[in-house]
């Protein structure tokens, strides 16, 4: 399926699981970039949009190196986004149980393949930034992207793909008899 | 005269550094790319697939932009072989550390080494202890870097078993798994080391990892598929490629005693060698 920012209601439709390919704006943030936004104010119309766990590498306005960041670390200070009106966190690794429960009804988490940080820059071009004073890595860029391809990891009805596949995983390794060489 | 052979000797070492770690950052080992091409053809999940058609794409995207694979670059861990007719001395690991601190500005790398309390950044990938530096003996003076990424670093583990639980090692890598899940990118490599002491095991587990993964013994292959068989797949996601490979090194061990450790290492499994040419 494919999407684009801003996001509306299409994303409920969503199931985790799906693969889809997302086009327009997005926004960096990382864990200096949610204190800030916590403090000061979201610097963008949060209504619809993306945020992506990514510390960037830029260079002569250039997204040269764009991979994803492990998304946990923001499990305690992404919700004020979604209650503001964000669509879609993207990042790697999945979110926690609070995160999954603040998207019921509301968003998704779209998740993206972890060290493919020349790929995503490929389908990326800089249109600004905000906050750059913390830092390449920790500043909040916009971004263009044009189709990213993505996977559903957490839906808005509850569905969790990671904790779906940790679970099933948990199962196989208590019923995993001692393997022997024949 | 000796002195101007040294300093020729130090750029030689300083300048292949620099070389492989280029290399090692921005070309895929051709081994890991068939490893990566089997699992992609066997994969039946949707998600795994298309996870790892990003994970080829990426590459290609890489060598293309002549780019770093991943924008963790890693910490730099250097094997050195060295002939006997050269003098060993402090001189060659400063060799080694100027190397990676000219790859940090050329490639460039991000700089990754801080003072582990201070947090502060060195800016250089060197400093105290920093690269690791393993010596050995050789034909020739070579030069072999293993870039780490933290994410796969992190979920790394040692045990010290007792000799009556060999049966319990694969249980053992398939539980680092099982507590890892999607947190170091698999489809992941895995470096077990066996035998040796506390610290030496930890060093053969990372040393395993220099091995080529095309190939894998039968016992490997019984770790292996029972990692593969929790079926954690690409990122977490799912599917049945955990991992890549699995390889063992072994050294002998205390009768009182059976160290086993796991070096996890992410699909970007990067290493690359240059020969010092002596000048």
């Amino acid at each position: 399926m494919d999407l684009s920012t801003p996001l509306g209601d299409e994303v409920l439709a969503l199931r985790a699981g799906d693969r889809v390919s997302l086009s327009g704006t997005i926004y960096t943030a990382r864990d200096e970039a949610h204190r800030r936004m916590h403090e000061e104010g979201i610097p963008f119309d949060p209504k619809g949009a993306a945020i992506y766990h990514c510390g960037p590498v830029i260079r002569d306005r250039t997204v040269i190196a764009a991979g994803p960041t492990t998304s946990a670390r923001m499990n305690t200070c992404s919700t004020f986004l979604i209650d503001a009106g964000v669509k879609a966190l993207i990042g790697k690794g999945g979110m926690g149980r609070e995160v999954a429960e603040h998207l019921f009804g509301r968003g998704v988490y779209l998740a993206f393949t972890g060290g493919c940080a020349a790929l995503a820059a490929s389908r990326m071009q800089l249109k600004g930034v905000d906050f750059e004073d913390l830092g390449m890595a920790e500043a909040v860029w916009a971004i263009e992207l044009d189709h990213l391809p993505l996977v559903v990891g957490i839906d808005s009805h509850g569905g969790d793909l990671f904790d779906r596949v940790m679970r099933r995983a948990s199962m196989r390794f208590r019923t995993m008899r001692h393997p022997k060489p024949e | 005269m000796a002195e101007t052979a040294d300093a020729a000797l130090f750029e030689a070492i300083a300048g292949a550094t620099a070389k492989a770690i280029r290399r090692a950052e921005i070309e895929m080992p051709p081994d890991v790319l068939t490893r990566l091409r089997c699992a992609a053809a066997s994969e039946t999940s949707e998600v795994a697939r298309q996870e790892l058609q990003n994970i080829f794409a990426n590459i290609e995207e890489a060598e293309r932009r002549q780019i770093p694979i991943c924008q963790d670059t890693g910490v730099m861990v250097v094997y050195l072989t060295i002939p006997p007719d050269i003098p060993f001395s402090g001189r060659l690991g400063d060799a080694v550390a100027e190397g990676v601190a000219r790859a940090t500005g050329e490639v460039p790398l991000r700089p990754n080494v801080v003072d582990p309390i201070a947090r502060h950044n060195t800016g250089t990938n060197t400093g105290q202890g920093m690269p690791v530096v393993h010596v050995l003996p050789g034909d020739q003076i070579t030069v072999t870097v293993l870039p780490k990424g933290a994410g796969s670093e992190n979920v790394s583990r040692t045990a010290m078993l007792l000799p009556s639980q060999q049966a319990e090692i694969p249980r053992f890598v398939a539980e680092t798994m099982l507590l890892a899940g999607g947190k170091p990118c698999p489809p992941v490599v895995l470096g077990v080391g066996i035998g040796s002491t506390f610290d030496g095991v930890a060093a053969l587990a990372k040393e395993a990892l220099l091995q080529p993964i095309d190939a894998m013994d039968p016992f490997e292959q019984l770790i292996c598929d029972a990692v593969n068989c929790l079926e954690i797949g690409p990122m977490g996601l799912g599917g049945t490629t955990t991992a890549l490979a699995v390889k063992v090194k072994k050294a002998d061990c205390h009768t009182a005693s059976l160290p086993v450790a796991v070096n996890v290492q992410c699909w970007a499994c990067r290493r690359a060698t240059e020969i010092v040419e002596v000048p």
